[in-house]
């Protein structure tokens, strides 16, 4: 049974990983500010969720449990919130060039 | 692990230079405000959690923040700025100084005696006195109280120094321009939502600061941070520092702090000590009165000098 859990760990943890580095890649390559948001933040809110969901067999209480999907679920509310910002403050710039 | 921790030490000096070089005040804050990240998960590495909570509160959001605003009022006046900047002679003699200082602490860090002298083990043999079980709040409000109380106090300074620069004639009024609120926009939104959960949030690092890692300064940045919010969005204003009852709340702490060192005076014989089993509601008690002025100050001083009248 442990090693079906840490192989799940291992699997989704790397997937998490794997979303990461394709956001970071998005961010460096992506030519403009509202697809490098895009890659950003899907990208992130997936690969920390990925993270996230293979860490929670490893946790010893529910409650610990409960706060890293917490922890993930803040972190989904403020990168929609922040990228929102940013590409409303961007599309006034560009409208007013 | 030790992969981990030379990727993390190569990073910080990397991103250290790329500070320094940056053309512009925006990007050398951006590039700060990650310094501050990689900072907290040095301290996390380093098994100070209690320090990585507040690195990340304080060095990262507040000062950050902080920064940003600086920035942005600075924007105008920086290419202005940039043509008076100092010659390479002082550039090297900077950098001579900088490079002098960081040596310094080097040698002093490894001529060290093994094991350094710390006065951790008393510190872990008396906890048990002060009935906390987290070591950090041990030290910082039993057996260094005065340093804590002292801290408190500068804070208070600090923001009187904040309010010092204001024009004569907004002299009690408003800290910060007025924000205008977009009922539909994203800001607004987000100042209903999440202010809920922060404030829960911030309540609970203070409270679990007894046993674990936390306490009334990471929790008191955090409701500041939640009223900061409300302000920004526009649904709410700043108060105006003429205001009494925000008088009474910055004193208040500091207060509440002195009124109990002088019980302990009394009672237990010494300046902050506290009578045998009282300890630990002193503790609570001293927290409880710190955390809303805490909030305050740092919210106020986020906000800056009064710019505008009492009146709107």
């Amino acid at each position: 049974m442990s090693a079906v859990l840490d192989l799940f760990t291992i699997v989704a943890v790397a997937c998490g990983a794997f979303f990461f580095l394709a956001g970071t890649t998005g961010l460096l390559r992506f030519p403009d500010s509202f697809t490098r948001l895009h890659a950003l933040t899907k990208a992130d809110n997936l690969g920390l969720g990925l993270v996230i969901l293979g860490l929670l067999p490893r946790v010893d209480s529910v409650f610990t449990g409960c706060k890293l999907v917490c922890v993930w679920l803040l972190v989904l509310l403020s990168g929609a919130v922040a990228s929102q910002l940013i590409a409303r403050s961007q599309r006034r710039r560009e409208m007013n060039r | 692990m030790i992969a981990l921790d030379a990727g993390l030490a190569a990073l910080i000096v990397a991103l250290g230079v790329w500070v320094i070089r940056a053309r512009s005040a925006f990007a050398a804050v951006a590039g700060f405000l990650a310094y501050g990240l990689l900072l907290t998960l040095v301290w996390v590495r380093l098994h100070g959690v209690d320090v990585a909570l507040t690195e990340a509160a304080i060095g990262g959001g507040l000062t950050g923040a902080l920064l940003i605003g600086a920035a942005a009022r600075l924007r105008e006046t920086e290419v202005a700025a940039r043509s008076e900047q100092p010659g390479r002679i002082v550039h090297v003699a900077a950098a001579l100084a900088a490079i002098a200082v960081t040596a310094a602490l080097a040698v002093g860090v490894l001529t060290l005696p093994v094991p350094a002298p710390s006065l951790a083990q008393e510190v872990a043999a008396n906890l048990a006195v002060t009935e906390v079980g987290n070591p950090i709040t041990g030290v910082l409000l039993a057996f260094r109280a005065m340093d804590t109380l002292l801290e408190a106090i500068v804070l208070l300074f600090a923001l009187i120094g904040v309010w010092s620069v204001a024009p004569d004639g907004v002299w009690g009024g408003r800290p910060g321009p007025q924000h205008r609120l977009d009922p539909n926009g994203i800001l607004a939104y987000i100042a209903r939502v999440l202010p809920p959960i922060g404030i829960i949030v911030g309540m609970y690092i203070f409270w679990v600061g007894a046993d674990h890692p936390g306490g009334k300064f990471q929790g008191a940045t955090i409701l500041a941070a939640m009223w900061l919010l409300t302000i920004m969005a526009g649904l709410t204003d700043m108060p105006p520092i003429s205001r009494r009852w925000l008088r009474v709340g910055l004193v208040a702490g500091p207060l509440a702090f002195i009124a109990i060192g002088l019980y302990g005076a009394m009672a237990a014989g010494a300046f902050l000590a506290y009578p045998v089993g009282f300890a630990k509601p002193l503790i609570v008690v001293i927290e409880l009165a710190l955390m809303p002025t805490l909030a305050l100050v740092l919210a106020l001083m986020l906000a800056g000098a009064p710019q505008r009248s009492a009146v709107r």
